[in-house]
C-alpha cells in the first residue's frame, strides 16, 4: 500500500462528499456522487480489496448514478440548500 | 512530528469519521429529500471504508491464492509459495471477511437507494416539491 | 435544524475520534479482526472448496446464509419499488408520432386512429430529442461485448475478482445502456417487466433451491458437498460447482432487479416514456 496515494485520494474523497451535499443543483449532486464512488473504488483497490473495488465500480459509479439521474429527471433540480 | 505520524498512520480512520459526520449532517440538517438520500449514501460508504480499513494488512497481498506455477519475483506471498510446502500463511493475505460483508452491503445499498428514490418521486408527485419545510407547510394546511 | 445537526455531529465526532485512538494500528497483521475467524478461511479455502479466490468461497460457501438473505433483500427492494411507483395501465390521452421522411410531428388525441409504429411513422416520446446515430450505434455495438464480459465475470469469479453480484450488475447495466441510448418502449418490448420479475424470483429460487436440494440429499442446508453424487465429482469439487450454481442464481436476481428498478424509476411507474 502506498500511503501518499492513499492520503491524496482520501482528501479528494472528502472534498467530493462535501461538494455533493453542498452543491445547489441536484443533477450536479448526482454526478458528484458518481465521482465520489469512483474515487472510493480507487481507494479499495489501493487497500487490496479487489472484489469490493470491482463492485463499487459497477454499482456505485454505474447504476446508482443512473438511478439518481432518473429520479432527478422525474422530480426537480431545484434545491435551496 | 509525533502528531503528524499519528495523522498519517491512521488517515483512513480519520477519513471515515469525517465522511460519516458529513453524511450524518446531510441526513439531519439538509432540507431537500434527495440531499438526505445522498447523505445516506455517503454515511453507508463511510461504514464500508471503516470495515475495509480494519481488514487491511501491512505487507500482505490480495485475498486470492496463487495457484499453478509460481513465477520469479513477486511479493512475500510468492516467496512463501516457492519455499516450503506449507505455503498458505494467513499473515500473507489480506483479511477476506470484511470484503465479503461489504461486497454484499454495496449491492444492497444500491437497491435501498432505488427504494429511497422511488419514495422521493412519490412524494414529489403528491406535494409538488422535495423541500421538507414546504411539505410540512402543505401538511399543516391540510 | 442546522444547529441540532451541527451539535450532533460535533458530539458524535468527538466520541469517535477519542475511541479511534484505541483501535489497533492500521494494517496491523495481529489485530483482533485478522486473528480470529479469517485465518481459517485463508488457510483452508483451497483444501475445502478448491476455490482460490477466498472472497468467493467465503461469500457463497462459508457464509452462504448471509448471501442468500442479501439476495432476498434485493428482491424485496425490487418489489418495493414496483409497489411504490407502478401505475395501472391506462389509455394514453395523447400519442406522438413522427413522420420520418418529412420530419413532421403528429399529435393524436383521444379517439384518434393511431398508425402502426413503423419506419415511416415512428412513435416518439412527448419530450422528444433527436437520437444521435453515433451514440445509438456505439452502444449497440458495445452491448454484446459487455454481456460476454459479464458472463466471464460470473464464471471466472472462482479465480479472479468477480462473481454473481458484479456480473449481474454488469448484465443489468448493459440493458440500461440500451434503454438510455434507444428508448424505454423498445427495451420493454425486448425484456418485459413480467420477465424481469420472474427472473429475479427465479434467481432467489435457484439459490434457495440448491440449499434445499442439499437437505433432500441428507445434509445440512447449503452444504454443497452433498451434491457430489449428482454432479459426479468428489466432495471438494462439488462445493466448487455448488458455488458456481448459486453465483448464477445471484447474477440472475441482481440483473433483473436492477432492470426492474430502472424501469420503474426512469418512467415514474408508467413504463412508456423513459429517460
Amino acid at each position: 500500500m502506498i500511503w501518499q496515494l492513499d492520503l491524496i485520494i482520501l482528501v479528494l474523497v472528502i472534498v467530493c462528499a462535501i461538494a455533493a451535499i453542498n452543491v445547489k443543483d441536484l443533477l450536479s449532486a448526482a454526478i458528484l456522487l458518481g465521482a465520489y464512488s469512483f474515487l472510493l473504488c480507487l481507494l479499495w483497490a489501493i487497500m487490496g480489496a479487489v472484489d469490493v473495488a470491482f463492485t463499487e465500480a459497477t454499482v456505485g459509479a454505474g447504476v446508482s448514478t443512473v438511478f439518481c439521474v432518473s429520479a432527478v429527471f422525474h422530480t426537480t433540480r431545484r434545491t435551496t440548500d | 512530528m509525533d502528531f503528524l505520524t499519528v495523522l498519517i498512520s491512521r488517515a483512513n480512520y480519520w477519513a471515515y469519521i469525517i465522511l460519516m459526520m458529513v453524511g450524518l449532517y446531510a441526513m439531519i440538517a439538509k432540507n431537500n429529500l434527495v440531499k438526505k438520500i445522498v447523505g445516506m449514501s455517503i454515511f453507508q460508504t463511510a461504514v464500508i471504508l471503516f470495515y475495509v480499513s480494519i481488514g487491511a494488512k501491512q505487507g500482505a497481498t490480495i485475498p486470492i491464492l496463487r495457484h499453478g506455477p509460481v513465477p520469479e519475483g513477486g511479493g512475500i506471498a510468492h516467496a512463501a509459495l516457492r519455499h516450503g510446502t506449507d505455503a498458505v500463511q494467513a499473515v500473507n493475505y489480506i483479511n477476506p471477511l470484511p470484503h465479503v460483508l461489504m461486497l454484499t452491503a454495496i449491492v444492497v445499498g444500491v437497491a435501498t437507494l432505488g427504494v429511497a428514490l422511488a419514495l422521493a418521486i412519490k412524494v414529489y408527485k403528491e406535494y409538488g416539491t422535495l423541500e421538507e419545510n414546504e411539505i410540512n407547510q402543505r401538511l399543516r394546511r391540510g | 435544524m442546522k444547529l441540532i445537526g451541527k451539535m450532533t455531529i460535533l458530539l458524535c465526532g468527538i466520541l469517535l475520534i477519542v475511541f479511534a485512538n484505541k483501535f489497533p494500528e492500521f494494517g496491523d497483521p495481529h489485530s483482533p479482526a485478522s486473528t480470529h475467524l479469517s485465518p481459517y478461511y485463508i488457510e483452508h479455502t483451497m483444501a475445502d472448496t478448491a476455490v482460490p479466490n477466498m472472497v468467493t468461497s467465503v461469500l457463497a460457501d462459508y457464509r452462504g446464509y448471509d448471501t442468500m438473505f442479501e439476495t432476498t433483500v434485493i428482491l424485496t427492494a425490487g418489489l418495493a419499488c414496483f409497489f411504490l411507483l407502478r401505475l395501472p395501465e391506462e389509455e394514453e390521452k395523447e400519442i406522438y408520432f413522427r413522420h420520418v421522411p418529412t420530419g413532421v410531428t403528429i399529435r393524436i388525441e383521444e379517439c384518434g386512429a393511431a398508425p402502426e409504429d413503423s419506419d415511416v411513422f415512428q412513435r416518439i416520446d412527448a419530450q422528444w430529442v433527436p437520437r444521435d446515430i453515433i451514440i445509438r450505434s456505439t452502444s449497440r455495438l458495445l452491448m454484446p461485448f459487455i454481456q460476454i464480459f459479464a458472463l466471464y465475470v460470473v464464471a471466472h469469479g472462482h479465480h479472479s475478482p468477480g462473481g454473481g453480484f458484479q456480473g449481474g450488475v454488469i448484465l443489468g447495466a448493459a440493458v440500461i445502456l440500451f434503454a438510455i441510448s434507444h428508448n424505454l418502449r423498445t427495451t420493454v418490448a425486448k425484456i418485459s417487466e413480467t420477465s424481469a420479475a420472474i427472473m429475479s424470483a427465479a434467481g432467489v429460487f435457484i439459490y434457495a433451491g440448491t440449499g434445499a436440494l442439499c437437505v433432500m440429499l441428507g445434509e445440512n442446508f447449503l452444504n454443497y458437498g452433498a451434491l457430489a453424487p449428482l454432479l459426479g465429482t468428489d466432495r471438494v469439487m462439488a462445493r466448487s460447482h455448488g458455488i458456481l450454481i448459486v453465483e448464477i442464481g445471484v447474477a440472475l436476481a441482481v440483473m433483473s432487479v436492477m432492470i426492474w428498478i430502472y424501469y420503474n424509476l426512469s418512467s415514474a411507474g408508467k413504463q412508456d416514456e423513459g429517460l
